[in-house]
């Protein structure tokens, strides 16, 4: 096997775990250049199976090239790149360590052919990202990774169930698009989706990212929920289920970022709303819905990096600030943070001439090219609610508003540079699609820059804007969260445990009486008929005892012979 | 309200005012244009006057309403799940 064969991902995972071992100097050196090798070996992968392996009685395709996975794992290598550039003051080595193992892992799941190479690097990436949670070494983030582990091993769980049952209808383990008309694909569908933030679910990601250290973060908006994303369009293309789960996500992620203090909470609640986007498309399945999809992966990627390294680095200059009452007025001494953060800001909120604006468009397209009517108000309303949650909201409560008075310097240039050099994709990506087009699954002849739809666009996003800075009064921040999901296991599950300690007591209680009551009367009855004076200790005659014996043979024979 | 000259001009009531100004302005010059522009409708409504306009308005509006009343069952402090 040569390098231009060996599975990337494995290059990753092997390069992550050496990363801890050797000194500063050489880590730098491996952060900054083996991603780039990774994203040269990526390209090198030609179509069909590269690599496969015998696993029982499967063929495992352990790297299988095609369209749809060179785009994930260029955007994947990308982002490690950008990511490590930006954690290369990060003084906590295992950090690093946990994203390289975390990002090789979702490579292997975007080349893996089969359903048993996907599980393995499924689980293998769950417990990296857990690790970076964990990386950051404070009680909240232990706890956080905890909680976050358990609903990601059980999604796991139920992923694997699926997996086994669909071999076991098919008997084969190649990975393909599957109808959910057993259990098997119900499970598996289920496991990826857990993975997406799917309803009812969705609080793992809101609760375990911004628990993360300043850079961790950053890697972990990337590949959890992209991954899924890719399986999702590989195994459930044009499931209409998935449109409606996709809306939900979109409207939640809004809502739950509207009522959110916490700058990186805002930002991870905008994560599900734009992979809610992708899911919508994947469940429309036409080809210019899955191109808008595949595109919107992509640039959501960079542009959300980029929002949280924008909001990692005020974090980081702040010493741990995060939340919007505490925060304000930072553009004048972070210009470059400021104006980055914008600049993820407009492509989040897919602004004409940035990254945004060239992908999610083709999905919203897609709807109308369907005829689906109300689906196309939803993701036009969502379009504005972007803008509003995330596109101004974040930049306005962070930069703006009120004066904090809080003067931090921008950060190191390392973490500059990221900030720059994912902007510059960002702006890149929208002022020249055509390029990116040609990467995606589908040709097509899409083009998103005709007058109206700018215009159209404009006003939407302008509007939403107005909105904003008319209704502000209603937004202002509060040291609130907001109840979710997770309230049934975290405060419910609590309360029920007790409640339960409590009845397994009492329960307790009642079975040791309930015994000691048994074990009385047997003694008593034992008494009753072996005692001196008992029926069994009495003498009988000949005569009824032989009675007694015939009788009892008697019945014996009769029961016998009937049944 | 006077300007403090300490202030970056960004904050000045006085840039405040203009960009209020200047951003109305946009918005005005953008819902005209649909007099000019003639968009291809898909659906009837999204050709009407304006459409994109009132609507973005409109529905931000309704989520920000719904945000806020969603909040008052919803919202807890943020030490809640603080042991």
């Amino acid at each position: 096997m040569t390098i231009d064969t060996f599975p990337p991902g494995v290059l990753l995972i092997f390069g992550g775990l050496v990363l801890p071992f050797v000194s500063s100097g050489v880590r730098k050196t491996i952060v900054l250049l083996l991603p780039l090798l990774v994203l040269w070996s990526v390209w090198q992968i030609s179509d069909g199976i590269q690599l496969s392996l015998s696993f029982l009685e499967y063929e495992l395709a352990i790297v299988e090239g095609d369209t749809l996975s060179r785009l994930f794992a260029t955007v994947f290598a990308v982002m490690v790149f950008g990511g490590g550039l930006f954690a290369l003051n990060q003084k906590e080595p295992f950090e690093l360590a946990a994203a390289f193992v975390y990002g090789g892992s979702a490579l292997g799941v975007v080349f893996a052919g089969d359903l048993i190479t996907v599980f393995v690097f499924w689980e293998v990436m769950a417990i990296g990202s857990t690790l970076v949670i964990w990386s950051a070494k404070t009680p909240q983030s232990y706890r956080a990774s905890i909680r976050y582990l358990i609903i990601h091993l059980l999604g796991g769980v139920i992923l694997m169930v699926g997996i086994v049952m669909h071999i076991q209808n098919t008997g084969s383990a190649e990975f393909g698009a599957m109808k959910i008309d057993n259990v098997g694909t119900w499970l598996i569908l289920a496991g990826f989706l857990v993975n997406a933030g799917a309803p009812p679910l969705t609080a793992w990601l809101p609760d375990a990212y911004p628990e993360a250290s300043f850079s961790g973060t950053v890697f972990l908006s990337a590949f959890t929920t992209k991954t899924a994303v890719y399986v999702l369009m590989i195994g459930f293309p044009g499931t209409e289920i998935l449109i409606y789960i996709g809306l939900y996500m979109i409207f939640y992620g809004i809502i739950y970022a509207l009522l959110e203090n916490d700058m990186r909470r805002i930002l991870s609640y905008s994560i599900i709303n734009q992979v809610g986007f992708m899911v919508t498309g994947i469940g429309i399945g036409s080809e210019m819905a899955l191109n808008g999809a595949a595109a919107h992966a992509f640039t959501h990627i960079i542009y959300k990096a980029l929002l949280l390294m924008s909001a990692g680095s005020v974090y980081f200059m702040t010493s741990g600030k995060r939340k919007c009452t505490d925060l304000g007025g930072l553009f004048q001494s972070m210009p470059i943070t400021c104006i980055c953060g914008i600049v993820g800001a407009l492509a989040i909120s897919s602004f004409p001439l940035t990254s945004g604006f060239i992908s999610k468009s083709m999905i919203a397209q897609a709807a109308v090219d369907e005829q689906l009517f109300l689906i196309w108000m939803c993701l036009a309303a969502a379009s504005a609610g972007v803008f509003l949650h995330a596109g101004i909201k974040f930049p306005w409560f962070v930069f703006f508003q009120k004066d904090s008075g809080l003067r931090p310097k921008d950060p190191p240039w390392n973490m500059k540079a990221a900030m720059i050099f994912f902007s510059c994709i960002c702006i890149g990506l929208g002022i020249m699609p055509e390029p990116f087009y040609d990467l995606l699954p589908f040709t097509s002849d899409y083009e998103p820059y005709t007058v109206p739809h700018v215009i159209n666009q404009l006003q939407l996003l302008l509007f939403a804007g107005l909105s904003f800075f008319l209704a502000l009064p209603l937004m202002k921040r509060t040291l609130t969260i907001s109840l979710d999901w997770d309230w049934f296991y975290r405060h419910l599950g609590r309360i029920s445990y007790q409640l339960t300690t409590r009845e397994i007591l009492n329960i307790r209680q009642n079975l040791l009486n309930l015994s000691s009551y048994l074990i009385k009367l047997l003694i008593r009855l034992t008494h009753y008929y072996s005692g001196t004076e008992g029926t069994v200790a009495r003498d009988a005659s000949l005569g009824t005892s032989v009675a007694i014996v015939v009788t009892a043979l008697a019945v014996l024979i009769v029961f016998i012979y009937q049944f | 309200m006077k300007d403090d000259p300490q202030q970056h001009w960004l904050v000045k009531p006085s840039s405040i005012k203009i960009l209020w100004r200047v951003g109305l302005f946009i918005l005005a010059a953008l819902v005209l244009s649909d007099l000019i522009i003639h968009t291809h409708s898909a659906f009837g409504i999204d050709g009407s006057f304006g459409f994109y306009s009132w609507y973005g308005l409109l529905t931000c509006f309704a989520m920000i309403v719904f945000a806020k009343l969603l909040g008052f069952f919803l919202k807890r402090k943020d030490t809640y799940y603080d042991d």
